[in-house]
């Protein structure tokens, strides 16, 4: 059946149908559609996971249980999961293992452009590369034959482009495979040095074999051309751009399989045009091993290293004509996405901004906190960030009276526990403060463990916020409502003034969610707004002044009454 | 030939849902298609595009610079923002919803006055007319998207029964008989 599907959804309908058993991830644009789609099918096992690193465990756990299983997740989050990773290529598996990486060049929406084949080479993991959606297919089902074959997790590597483009699928049907028994076998499992120092050997045999399979693999295939003055060597979505642009051209070494990379084909194919040009986005992965090889090539000397590629961008490197459009002459004001109105996190900010906060930053919609008018950040790094680097931030002897730490729920049970963790441990003053909208929210709407609700939305375990903080040893949990501004203030000021390490929950589901109703749109009396635009420093898209007044959106405005308790002229109601 | 088109807006506007059924409709009409859409970050109220391309292969999930044949818009801003993106010869789809983008809201920057006359001005074809007030009229503000459709179906030569049958297959049968009559306003504005 020939369906048009999004490549993650593809490649979720090709691990279904290779038969996986167990899924666990965690969300991260552009990765997480894999995870979603995959539990929509009641014959197999779903989970949301704190985070990647605990997701590829439980991956190895059902493999070693002798079923096929699957962990998802974007490209930082491969950071997170790269201490099992490494150590799992020395095991191997038992029922396949296949890891979906998903890299975001042009950084849609990810923190920096980190170029996930490394990862591949270093853990010694071998990784396949699909250019669109059929290939994300029939790459899923192939990267679990091989994992079984050669004994070794896999990766399915997929970017923006593919993962978040519909392009046309042949589907078929779900075949399970038998489970493998699961028999003890310590000198493969047990990873001490004593065994360790005997897998070491196996992973390189391992990869010479599969280097011996990547030489005759259909997948690294040459699409013949009619000029072989240029030869490119390209794959992922570089590939669908190059033959946009050549067509039949110039004849293509089109790379499916990433790592190992096929050191014979590669020099049949450069010894049978008259120069070659590699084409991949981020890093000259493909270009250096070529080099290696001691193969002349252009790669990096004329494509970027950063930013997402395109058509024109492959066709004025290639010394194409390149279409041109015109352009309006005058600026076009900038459209940055910002916190939705209602949104929880606005009211917390504005009181932070008020008090003249130095604030650590987190990973989630929080992150928009950064965007005028509120500027309410100082940093972000990465997920549960913000409180390790407040703890060094006051440590270091730096001023603290005015310094918190922001991490959203699902962050927080990420990696932000073990980050209070120290704080508790080695007493810092710090003020963390967790901002409990109830769900993951930038990444769709991710249940995770403080929601009461796992993948499927069924009722699952409930982790206790103000429990836990407490048991930690943070012997201060406060927990406000960030649309009561007054009460927001005067827990800060407290929680700031405290001789003690804090922690204030702010809590208030995320306004988008289908459970929180709207009130109705706040109101303005035209006759008492002075213009004064006090209810335009919290930023919220429902509110605009129009001929010096202040105007609602009605249809944006959810009444959230945030904007109301700004107002010295009492010109709003609710 | 490869066709290509812009569905361009505002995040949470309703892209997706137009694009879903272009794709359904190419589909059935025999063509290759690739529709790219944009998830994530940008979707909380930043400006969102979404490409869809059909024709008898279609290699990059993506239109590029002066290759777009429509660009369909759902607020006027957005629409210029993107015309650099049209061919010489494409056409512009827009409703002239305007939505005040943060610069504008918090006084650093003003909207552009006379969009629709600027890009008439430099060439461009521009259909624009008030697409969220038909939605309204059909029974919601959320049907802009399919009202932007029926006005995009002047410019096909398909059969209507073929958008029916595509809304038919994209729509939860509850929102129909709605977005039918929001079809309809559209094609007849």
């Amino acid at each position: 059946m020939k369906k048009l599907m999004l490549g993650n959804e593809a490649a979720a309908r090709g691990l279904y149908e290779a038969g996986v058993s167990l899924v666990s991830s965690y969300p991260g644009t552009p990765s997480t559609e894999i995870t979603e789609e995959l539990a929509k099918y009641d014959d197999l096992y779903s989970e949301w996971a704190p985070n990647e690193k605990v997701a590829m465990e439980v991956a190895f756990g059902a493999s070693l249980a002798g079923r096929r299983s699957f962990c998802g997740m974007k490209h930082v989050g491969l950071n997170v999961a790269a201490d099992p990773l490494f150590t799992m290529s020395y095991t191997g598996v038992n029922g396949g293992l296949v890891i979906a990486v998903a890299d975001d060049a042009g950084m849609h929406s990810s923190q920096n452009e980190q170029d996930s084949r490394h990862y591949a080479m270093a853990s010694k993991v071998p990784m396949l590369e699909p250019s669109d959606s059929s290939e994300a297919y029939e790459f899923a089902k192939l990267a679990f034959e091989l994992s079984e074959r050669f004994d070794t997790p896999v990766f399915l590597k997929m970017c923006t482009r593919i993962a978040h483009a519909q392009s046309v699928v042949d589907i078929g049907e779900r075949r399970l495979p038998e489970a493998r028994p699961y028999e003890k076998d310590a000198a493969k499992y047990v990873m001490m040095p004593g065994n360790a120092i005997r897998r070491h050997p196996v992973v390189e045999e391992r990869t010479r074999a599969l280097e011996a399979w990547a030489e005759t693999a259909a997948i690294n295939r040459v699409d013949p051309g009619t000029d072989a003055s240029v030869g490119v060597i390209t794959a992922s979505t570089s590939y669908q751009y190059v033959k946009e642009v050549c067509g039949d051209r110039y004849p293509v070494l089109k790379l499916g399989m990433a790592w190992p990379m096929p050191a014979g084909k590669i020099r049949d194919f450069a010894a049978s045009v008259k120069k070659v040009v590699v084409v991949e986005e981020l890093d000259p992965f493909i270009e250096d091993f070529c080099r290696e090889l001691g193969i002349e090539v252009a790669g990096k000397d004329v494509f970027p290293l950063e930013g997402e590629f395109s058509q024109n961008i492959v066709a004025a490197r290639l010394g194409e004509s390149v279409p041109a459009g015109v352009k309006l002459d005058e600026v076009v004001p900038g459209r940055p996405p910002v916190m939705c109105p209602g949104c929880p996190h606005r009211g917390l900010f504005y009181t932070l901004v008020r008090n003249k906060c130095t604030v650590m930053g987190d990973i989630g919609c929080y992150t928009l906190g950064a965007t005028a008018p509120l500027f309410a950040l100082d940093t972000t790094l990465c997920m549960g960030a913000s409180i390790g680097a407040q703890h060094g931030f006051r440590k270091a002897g730096a001023p603290g009276e005015r310094l918190v730490s922001v991490i959203g729920d699902s962050t927080f049970m990420h990696s932000g526990m073990t980050g209070l963790a120290n704080v508790a441990y080695n007493q810092s003053n710090s003020t963390v403060i967790i901002l409990d909208n109830s769900i993951t929210g930038m990444t769709g709407h991710q249940q995770n463990p403080t929601t009461g609700l796992n993948i499927k939305g069924d009722p699952a375990g409930k982790i206790d916020l103000e429990a836990l903080c407490r048991a930690m040893g943070i012997e201060r949990v406060r927990v406000v409502d960030p649309y009561d501004l007054a009460a927001c203030d005067a827990v800060l000021k407290e929680e700031l003034a405290a001789d003690a390490p804090s922690v204030i929950i702010s809590r208030r589901p995320c306004a988008l969610l289908k459970t929180v109703k709207a009130k109705p749109p706040v109101k303005i009396d035209a006759d008492k707004c002075r213009g004064c635009k006090s209810c335009m420093r919290i930023g919220c898209p429902a509110i605009s002044i129009k001929d010096g007044k202040a105007r609602i959106d009605s249809t944006l405005c959810v009444g959230c009454g945030v904007c109301t308790q700004l107002c010295k002229y009492d010109a709003f109601t609710e | 030939m490869t066709k290509n088109m812009m569905i361009v807006g505002v995040g949470g506007q309703g892209s997706l849902l137009a694009s879903k059924l272009l794709g359904h409709l190419l589909l059935g009409q025999g063509y290759d298609v690739k529709v790219s859409e944009v998830h994530g970050m940008s979707q909380r109220g930043g400006s969102v595009v979404t490409y869809v391309r059909w024709g008898e292969r279609v290699y990059s999930p993506i239109v590029d610079k002066g290759e777009a044949d429509f660009i369909v818009s759902f607020e006027l801003l957005e629409a210029a923002r993107y015309l650099e993106y049209l061919r010489p010869d494409g056409q512009i789809v827009t409703s002239t919803q305007q939505i005040d983008p943060m610069p504008v809201v918090t006084g650093a920057a003003a909207y552009p006055e006379a969009l629709a006359e600027k890009m008439k001005a430099l060439g461009a074809k521009v259909d624009a007319f008030d697409a969220l007030t038909l939605a309204e009229q059909a029974g919601s503000s959320k049907a802009a998207n399919i009202v932007l459709m029926g006005r995009l179906s002047h410019y096909f030569d398909f059969d209507e029964s073929v958008w029916m049958e595509a809304l038919e297959a994209c729509i939860a049968p509850r929102f129909l008989e709605m977005n039918k009559k929001a079809f309809a306003l559209g094609r007849n504005a």
